[in-house]
């Protein structure tokens, strides 16, 4: 199997709480993946840790085999759409260029290039029309489209999507999931935070369920099944939750400040 | 008046306002509105001390003593919100008067050794652009310069860090330096701004004139310029009016004017101001009167089963309103031809039939909408359709119809009227 994401012995903590516990995995490439658990359950975490939004506190996650810093430009994010203030001055435009904004361009002006990169973007999301229109006046699904039109145009090779499915309408729905199974042909890698089980089975191909530890991590059909799923949504392991309250109020460090990683150097 | 030394003033006067308003607008964005005066607040300290220390009357010292203050200041906030469980407003309140405190300290001390009447220490704290220098006009109309350029050259970067910080940090920006680069440009943009409106109310030069702008446009590099262009009013109607009045402050008049602009913008702007609401909702108010009205003939015709007229004290009974109110209305409705006024009364025009046809159609689509899809019960559905069938737009109405798969008749098994074509 080829590899897209490496996650190895993940411990990470919000707000000194631990939120995933000694995660592990690995996922393959040119697949629809999904991240799927209740909430709560670390699903986000995951995604901002692999994206380098919130630091470890042991273990580390590669992508393509490569720490993140050596391949950004591959990666694409999209992050939850509650997660931004919608009435910030600016248009459809705007927003989707920024997907063309790197480390080596900050200071340059966009390019005619950008900006044809971006109106293709937004052609897939069927938003053309409303390239001119102020984001603030754009329904919860023209929302989500304009953020993956932005993920669209940074022309990457795994797209890793917070919730995309959320507060969008059927149409929305229909029209993300046909652009994610073209990313799909063209071999690229979409991994989805997704907490809806009704829906989980029918959009991915590979499952990944989550619930603070990792309950299991594979093909759906592997992954998928009634015992399985009810261990990852029948509620968080008493003794787990219980020691993550403890360390959150006694602020003990989760590793000693002298432990090694068993990481390789890069 | 037009002498070269007015007009240089005049236009340092107006490059020092508008650098801070530019540079302020990306805090206002934020929300954090309050860290720009925390900041202004801050730098007293700063630039007392660099008064103390080193030259007072020379403009390098104020930078940097500024600058160290602001620094110190901006990272003392962001140290106390990571490391402490105090909220953000605690921290920065906190940081404010302390610093703050500590700055009048210093200033009485100075006062007290009787240099601070010679260097107008006291233009530090409410402002007054007639005590600037040549010297000190060249040094802060370039460093209001810089600023623009600063932020034209970190506009991209700026601009995603305001809208979207976890996006800017995925795709690799630098965002330490970005946020650094802001800091250095707030903490500067105070430092040039206090010359003009003083500590104290620098916050408003920061502030007001993006929120004034933000209310004429949403488009970002119109709303800078905007912004920069209501601060260098204000700052040209502050300087004028303080010139023109003995003993009066620059500072709190060009604070005075901006706030005008600021309520003004407020009350007048197209969409998101007072007025355009009230508008709205008079409208809106309107629509619903003449959309009755055409529903009251069109339920009356269907019950006749032929067009009928009603006069103006039967409808007033029917709906309960008052008489001159729909006379009003009728009086509108008549000169758009949807009724017109027989001897028995007023009846509906083949126009004003449709448009009565189309309010009853959508009630009861509405109607048979809650039932079905909401599960709610017949006799609870009325009141809410009364305001639906003024709201529901054709796009909706065809997605309704298109739902319900073309209904005949509403819950109270009226028909459902559609147009025949």
């Amino acid at each position: 199997m080829e590899k897209s994401i490496e996650v190895h012995n993940l411990t990470v903590s919000y707000h000194s709480k631990p939120v995933l516990w000694d995660v592990d995995f690995e996922l393959p490439k040119g697949k629809i993946i999904g991240i799927v658990g209740p909430n709560g359950s670390g699903k986000t975490t995951m995604l901002k840790t692999v994206m380098g939004l919130m630091k470890p506190d042991s273990g580390y996650t590669e992508i393509f085999g490569q720490p993140l810093d050596k391949v950004r430009e591959r990666v694409s994010y999209v992050p939850q759409r509650e997660s931004v203030d919608w009435d910030f001055p600016a248009d459809v435009m705007d927003v989707v260029l920024m997907g063309r904004y790197r480390k080596n361009n900050l200071f340059k002006r966009i390019t005619k290039e950008d900006r044809r990169i971006a109106t293709e973007a937004l052609e897939k999301v069927n938003l053309l029309e409303f390239a001119d229109r102020q984001i603030s006046q754009l329904s919860g699904g023209q929302q989500q489209r304009v953020f993956i039109a932005r993920s669209l145009a940074q022309q990457a090779d795994i797209y890793l999507m917070d919730e995309p499915f959320v507060g969008v309408d059927a149409a929305t729905e229909d029209a993300i999931l046909k652009l994610l199974r073209d990313m799909k042909n063209e071999g690229k890698t979409v991994v989805i935070v997704h907490h809806d089980l009704q829906t989980a089975n029918e959009y991915f191909d590979w499952i990944v369920l989550l619930n603070t530890r990792l309950v299991a991590a594979g093909p759906k059909e592997q992954v998928f099944t009634k015992e399985l799923l009810q261990e990852a949504y029948g509620g968080r392991l008493t003794v787990l939750s219980k020691l993550g309250d403890l360390i959150s109020d006694t602020e003990f460090p989760l590793r000693e400040p002298d432990f090694k990683e068993d990481q390789p150097q890069g | 008046m037009f002498d070269p030394v007015f007009i240089k003033v005049l236009l340092g006067t107006l490059l020092l306002a508008s650098s801070s308003a530019v540079v302020g607008a990306f805090s206002f964005l934020k929300g954090e509105s309050l860290v720009g005066d925390a900041i202004a607040h801050a730098l007293l300290p700063g630039v007392v001390l660099a008064f103390i220390l080193g030259d007072g009357r020379h403009p390098g010292y104020l930078i940097i003593g500024a600058l160290i203050a602001g620094l110190i200041a901006h990272y003392g906030i962001a140290f106390i919100e990571q490391r402490t469980k105090l909220k953000s407003d605690t921290a920065v309140s906190l940081v404010l008067s302390t610093f703050f405190g500590f700055g009048i300290l210093l200033m009485s001390y100075v006062q007290r050794t009787g240099q601070g009447q010679q260097a107008g220490l006291e233009r530090f704290l409410l402002g007054k652009a007639a005590a600037i220098t040549m010297v000190d006009l060249y040094v802060f109309t370039g460093l209001a310069l810089l600023l623009l350029l600063g932020v034209a050259l970190f506009y991209k970067g700026f601009q995603l860090m305001t809208f979207n910080e976890d996006f800017a940090a995925a795709i690799g920006l630098p965002t330490g330096t970005i946020r650094f680069a802001f800091t250095v440009l707030t903490v500067l943009a105070v430092t040039v701004g206090i010359q003009t409106v003083g500590v104290v109310l620098m916050a408003a030069l920061l502030i007001t004139p993006s929120a004034a702008a933000r209310s004429w446009t949403s488009c970002l590099p119109r709303m800078l310029l905007l912004a920069a262009l209501f601060a260098s009013f204000a700052a040209l109607g502050g300087t004028f009016i303080s010139a023109a009045l003995p003993k009066m402050p620059t500072g709190p008049w060009i604070v005075l004017v901006l706030g005008f602009f600021g309520f003004t913008s407020l009350i007048f702007a197209p969409e998101k101001g007072w007025l355009a609401r009230r508008r709205r909702a008079a409208s809106n108010r309107n629509k619903t009167q003449r959309e009755n009205l055409l529903k009251l003939l069109y339920g009356a015709e269907e019950r006749a089963g032929k067009p009928i007229a009603m006069t103006a004290g039967a409808m007033v009974d029917a709906r309960e309103q008052h008489y001159e109110g729909l006379t009003k209305t009728l009086r509108n409705l008549k000169k758009e031809f949807l009724v017109v006024e027989r001897p028995d009364g007023f009846a509906l025009t083949d126009l004003g039939r449709i448009e009565g046809r189309r309010v009853v159609r959508l009630h009861r689509l509405w109607e048979l909408y809650l039932t079905e899809r909401l599960g709610m019960a017949a006799d609870h559905i009325h009141p809410q359709a009364e305001t639906m069938e003024h709201v529901i737009t054709p796009e909706i109405e065809a997605l309704i119809v298109k739902e319900l798969g073309n209904p005949e008749v509403d819950p109270h098994q009226s028909p459902i009227p559609y147009e025949e074509d």
